[in-house]
């Protein structure tokens, strides 16, 4: 069976672009061959350069088999009359390409009817591979797509030349104007123009790799190679391992080599935060350390070509890098002509939201916010200092009007942290005290994605969250909140980040009266009289919420809880994050044992009969009496509810959920013989009301930790199987 | 001070080398737009000659002023006015990649002994409603080139697409020289007495005052007014334009009203605009609020003008097919006629 093989010639793709690219390029030809019954029998891999995208799928059979496939005609009465055959029987038998005679007579409901067997010739492959492929090439996915050519196909950049070969026959292949070959080229500069391809199958990438070009994982095992030898001509050395910077210059090159260059020491002066930007998000450098993860006046960048025997490579490249580190140190030295302290007041002068006002709005608002969640955590006992904090909201945006953040964005509050390090605050300010402020605000962005820790100190997570809920506050109260896939204010990654740092701090809050606080704050702003009328604040905050700490409990938090447990505490409440996650892991933790088991089941049965009753208008009593009538069973649940209630209010209030559950679980003999032999729903309406009160009761004890109707016991599992 | 290598390319040699190249391969040489523009995009051999089908080659060097960036002559690596090189290949040739690569061999760069990479940086300039997809291209860790196949124009879709190269003059220079600051660039070399006019020697000055200028002398009242009296005028024209448009009987009875209005005239307004407000911009005289408002106004400027321009580059046919799109049927009756007429 023959090999195929497809190769896309680009102009350079777009790194970030390349890996999804590539992947759905694969798919799609393993999809369209199985489709066409021509499946692989052996394995599809891909190839990806910036310069290309290439698919081989080995063993692919040279024809579709045949099909074949009964079709029905005319009914016999209608196709012969008299015995005679009817045009009706001529034209079926023409269209099934079989005589007359041969046709076949099947029983239907309706009657007999004339039948055939007809063979579907199995087409070649290469003629289906030529028909279909360039629309498969043609629906990729780009996260931004072109024209180079008009009237033309849109792709991620120009297509320049195509491969489609079956072992070594071309297929003919067009795409925008583009004809296949049997013609690639190698790497830009280090191989002279085009290379045939012999033949498809796996000599492609020996081929490839003799023109310099190598596929991802060898580029990325040569740029590991490279750097580790690179940076043992140093001692005592490492570089900074730096996962999407070697993914970015895996992809920028198709044949990658390392070289070592070096920056002047006085550099070193300037923080390692500013150095380290310039080198990785500008230069796409690594940076290089010593044992302490100290910075060393060197960087490693990775080329897109075989060497570099004459050092002119290195020697451009430092010079790069001079002149930029050149202009951040000018930028830091101009910064310090004003402090952030007189920065702040230019704030009035920028702004945060168009309806939202400016950064100096925001601060003010960010600073009330924040000293109300302070005192909130220092009455819980937690150790915090207020005024650290006050000083730190005040100081956090002035890093906006420095030059430094307006060259360098992504350095927005580390900056104003280094800046409050070196800078002429408060005479009287401690160093411990400054140090405090600087990395509060050095952290007030955090986490910035999933990866990111979250702020080191609690004064810093203070002003993280109370800067966060501003933004979120503002916007939702303006009907500016995300919808679908829609969410230019990155809302939802705040709130995230915001309930990620509340459980890591574990900071006694309630989401409903910080958002209320923070609404409070814009109260006789401009801004308010911008609010959204149509839009229920605390309904939309909370439900926004609450899927923030869903997602949290299920995606996020360490135990990444079964989404049943997660209902199941979600639904007694989801205004107290940690609350939530000590219930959730409570919960977790009983889930195995069979007297939960079974009082999860009998919650349920409780929750049932409750509420038939209810549609039937019948109330329970207003509480449970030990009447005369009550049986030994019901006695005996009363009882025991009775004398443990206020043991379980006593481990809930302390919140020891696992004690709680542990204790409830212990009911469960009392609550199988209840079921087995009490009917609740009676004739004798005091008996009735009576024993749904007992239930009610128990329901309500039972739901305070978490809604245990929502748990899928085993049982339920299979049954939906 | 570091001194320039002696054997590479002046200043000026690099330029005439560039121009040699790209003339030599079907462009016209255009001398600089004599308007002050923030990038050679913005010359009308680049904004209205990317607008209609017809095709265009073309190269020219472009001073691009840019108040904001100017450092007194102070900063090694910024400029207030800098110089790009700017060639527009419409429609671009199927191996326009290897021609910019074959001019970096023309101006003496071995590429066997460099690093080059395309990587991803799409242009976009909110004032001119215009954007692209391509690279910036780096040259041993240095951005040399911005390389962009435009999409849309004045708010226009193009068709044909045009492949825009922007040389940095400067960085081309000191990067072949070998100098750390622009200043040391050598200008021009006396090929009788081998005496060196630098880069500083020729512009010093010239960066020095209009820092000035645009940091602390410009008038704002009066940079205002002219920015205002620039945007009125050219939005009269336009107002023109359109009464033209509209008019039927003036279009029909002489076709060549719309030929000769001067929309070329109205887009000098309109970057006149633009550069005044650079300057207000630089001279810390517009607020943030106010600054996306007014890159609106030269916006709706620059797209009344492309749009305008395409209107005027139609022939009268189509252009009538264009504009009234519901009396097609009665215009191919018309065509059909003729032979027999004839």
């Amino acid at each position: 069976m023959p090999d195929f093989l497809l190769e896309i010639g680009c102009e350079e793709i777009p790194a970030r672009m390349i890996n999804a690219g590539s992947e759905e390029l694969r798919d799609r030809v393993g999809k369209l061959l199985e489709r066409e019954h021509l499946s692989a029998t052996g394995a599809i891999s891909s190839l990806d350069t910036p310069r290309r995208l290439s698919v081989l799928a080995q063993g692919i059979p040279a024809t579709q088999p045949d099909i074949s496939e009964q079709i029905t005609g005319p009914s016999v009465s209608i196709a012969f009359k008299d015995g005679q055959a009817t045009p009706a029987a001529h034209a079926f038998a023409r269209k099934a390409g079989v005589d007359i005679a041969r046709l076949e007579r099947v029983a239907t409901a309706k009657g007999e009817y004339l039948s055939a067997k007809v063979i579907k010739k199995g087409r070649a492959s290469g003629e289906i591979l030529s028909e279909l492929l360039a629309k498969e090439i043609a629906s990729i996915y780009w996260p931004k797509n072109m024209y180079w050519q008009r009237p033309s196909e849109k792709f991620v950049r120009p297509v320049r030349w195509l491969v489609a070969m079956l072992d070594d026959e071309v297929v003919p292949l067009e795409f925008d104007g583009v004809r296949a070959g049997n013609q690639s080229r190698g790497h830009r500069i280090l191989a002279d123009g085009q290379v045939q391809i012999p033949r498809a199958g796996s000599g492609y990438i020996e081929t490839l790799r003799q023109v310099k070009v190598l596929g991802r994982e060898d580029r990325e095992q040569q740029i590991r190679q490279q750097l580790d030898k690179a940076t043992r001509t140093i001692s005592a050395a490492r570089w900074r391992e730096d996962k999407n910077l070697l993914d970015t210059v895996v992809n920028l090159t198709e044949f990658p080599y390392v070289i070592l260059g070096n920056f002047d020491p006085e550099f070193l002066e300037l923080p390692q935060e500013v150095l380290v930007t310039v080198m990785r998000d500008h230069q796409k450098y690594f940076a290089i350390e010593d044992v302490n993860s100290k910075l060393l006046p060197h960087f490693l960048a990775v080329l897109n070509t075989d060497g570099d025997p004459n050092g002119i490579i290195r020697h451009g490249h430092e010079r790069v890098l001079r002149a930029r580190f050149n202009d951040a140190r000018f930028f830091w030295r101009t910064d310090q002509k004003h402090t952030l302290r007189v920065r702040t007041q230019w704030l009035k002068q920028v702004t945060f939201q168009k309806d939202l006002g400016s950064y100096y709005d925001k601060t003010i608002r960010v600073q009330r916010l924040s000293s109300w969640l302070a005192e909130i955590i220092r009455q819980s006992g937690m150790p915090l200092r207020p005024g650290i904090i006050h000083k730190a909201a005040c100081l956090a945006k002035a890093d906006l009007t420095t030059e430094l953040v307006k060259e360098f964005t992504e350095l927005q509050g580390i900056v104003g942290g280094l800046y409050v390090r070196v800078q002429e605050l408060d005479p009287d300010l401690k160093d411990d005290a400054r140090e405090a402020i600087a990395i509060a605000i050095y952290d007030q962005y955090k986490p910035e994605s999933m990866e990111d820790s979250v702020p080191r100190t609690l004064e810093a997570a203070v002003l993280a969250i109370a800067d966060k809920a501003d933004t979120i506050a503002g916007m939702f109260a303006l009907g500016l909140q995300p919808t679908g896939s829609k969410d230019p204010f990155a809302l939802r990654r705040q709130a995230n980040g915001i309930v990620r740092t509340i459980a890591q701090k574990t900071l006694p809050l309630s989401l409903q009266q910080l958002f209320a606080y923070a609404r409070e704050t814009y109260r006789g702003s401009p801004a308010e009289g911008k609010f959204s009328r149509s839009i229920d604040y605390s309904v939309a905050v909370r439900e926004f919420f609450r899927e923030r700490l869903e997602f949290y409990l299920k995606e996020v938090d360490k135990d990444k809880f079964r989404y049943d447990v997660v209902n199941a505490v979600l639904a007694v409440g989801s205004d107290d994050v940690v609350d939530a996650i000590a219930r959730a892991r409570a919960l977790s933790s009983v889930l195995h044992l069979p007297e939960f088991l079974a009082i999860a089941a009998a919650s349920k049965r409780m929750r049932n009969i409750l509420r038939q009753a209810a549609e039937k208008g019948i109330k329970p009593a207003p509480a449970f009496d030990y009447l005369l009538e009550s049986s030994h069973e019901e006695k005996n649940l009363a009882a025991y509810v009775q004398n443990n209630a206020a043991k379980i209010e006593a481990h809930r209030k302390s919140k020891e959920y696992g004690d709680a559950l542990l204790l409830l679980s212990t009911v469960r003999e009392r609550v199988d013989g209840f079921f087995d032999k009490v009917m609740v729903m009676v004739e004798d309406e005091r008996l009735r009301a009576n024993r749904l009160a007992l239930l009610d009761t128990l329901l309500k004890e039972f739901s305070t930790i978490a809604d245990f109707s929502e748990i899928v016991t085993e049982s339920q599992e299979s049954s939906k199987q | 001070m570091t001194s320039p290598k002696a054997k590479s390319l002046t200043f000026q040699e690099l330029i005439l080398s560039l121009q040699t190249f790209w003339a030599e391969r079907g462009c016209v040489l255009q001398p600089a737009y004599d308007v002050e523009v923030g990038a050679g995009t913005m010359a009308p051999e680049t904004f209205l000659r990317v607008l209609g089908p017809n095709p265009y080659k073309v190269a020219y060097v472009q001073p691009s002023r840019r108040p904001a960036d100017g450092r007194y002559g102070e900063n090694p690596n910024r400029l207030y006015k800098h110089m790009q090189l700017q060639v527009i290949l419409k429609p671009p040739p199927e191996n326009v990649q290897e021609l910019y690569l074959e001019s970096l061999g023309a101006i003496g760069i071995d590429l066997r002994q460099h690093d080059i990479k395309f990587e991803e940086d799409n242009w976009e300039s909110p004032t001119l409603g215009a954007w692209g997809i391509g690279w910036q291209v780096m040259l041993d860790g240095l951005e040399v080139t911005q390389f962009t196949y435009f999409q849309q124009c004045g708010g226009v879709d193009l068709d044909p697409i045009s492949a825009e190269l922007t040389y940095g003059l400067e960085r081309f220079a000191a990067f072949l020289q070998d100098v750390d600051s622009i200043y040391d660039i050598a200008w021009a070399r006396d090929p009788g007495t081998g005496k060196m006019t630098t880069y500083g020697d020729v512009r010093l000055a010239e960066e020095v005052q209009f820092s000035v200028y645009s940091f602390e002398i410009a008038d704002v009242e009066k940079t205002w007014k002219h920015f205002e009296l620039c945007e009125s005028e050219c939005r009269g024209l336009l107002e023109q334009y359109a009464a033209l448009s509209k008019d039927k009987s003036a279009d029909d009875g002489n076709p060549s009203n719309k030929k000769r209005f001067p929309l070329l005239g109205a887009y000098d307004l309109c970057l006149k605009c633009s550069h005044l407000f650079n300057i207000l911009d630089a001279r810390g005289a517009i607020s943030v609020t106010e600054r996306v408002g007014v890159i609106g106004r030269v916006r709706s400027l620059a797209v009344g003008i492309a749009k305008a321009y395409v209107d005027q580059q139609h022939k009268p046919l189509s252009e009538d097919k264009e504009r009234i799109g519901e009396q097609r049927p009665n215009l191919k009756k018309k065509l059909e006629v003729a032979p027999t007429a004839l």
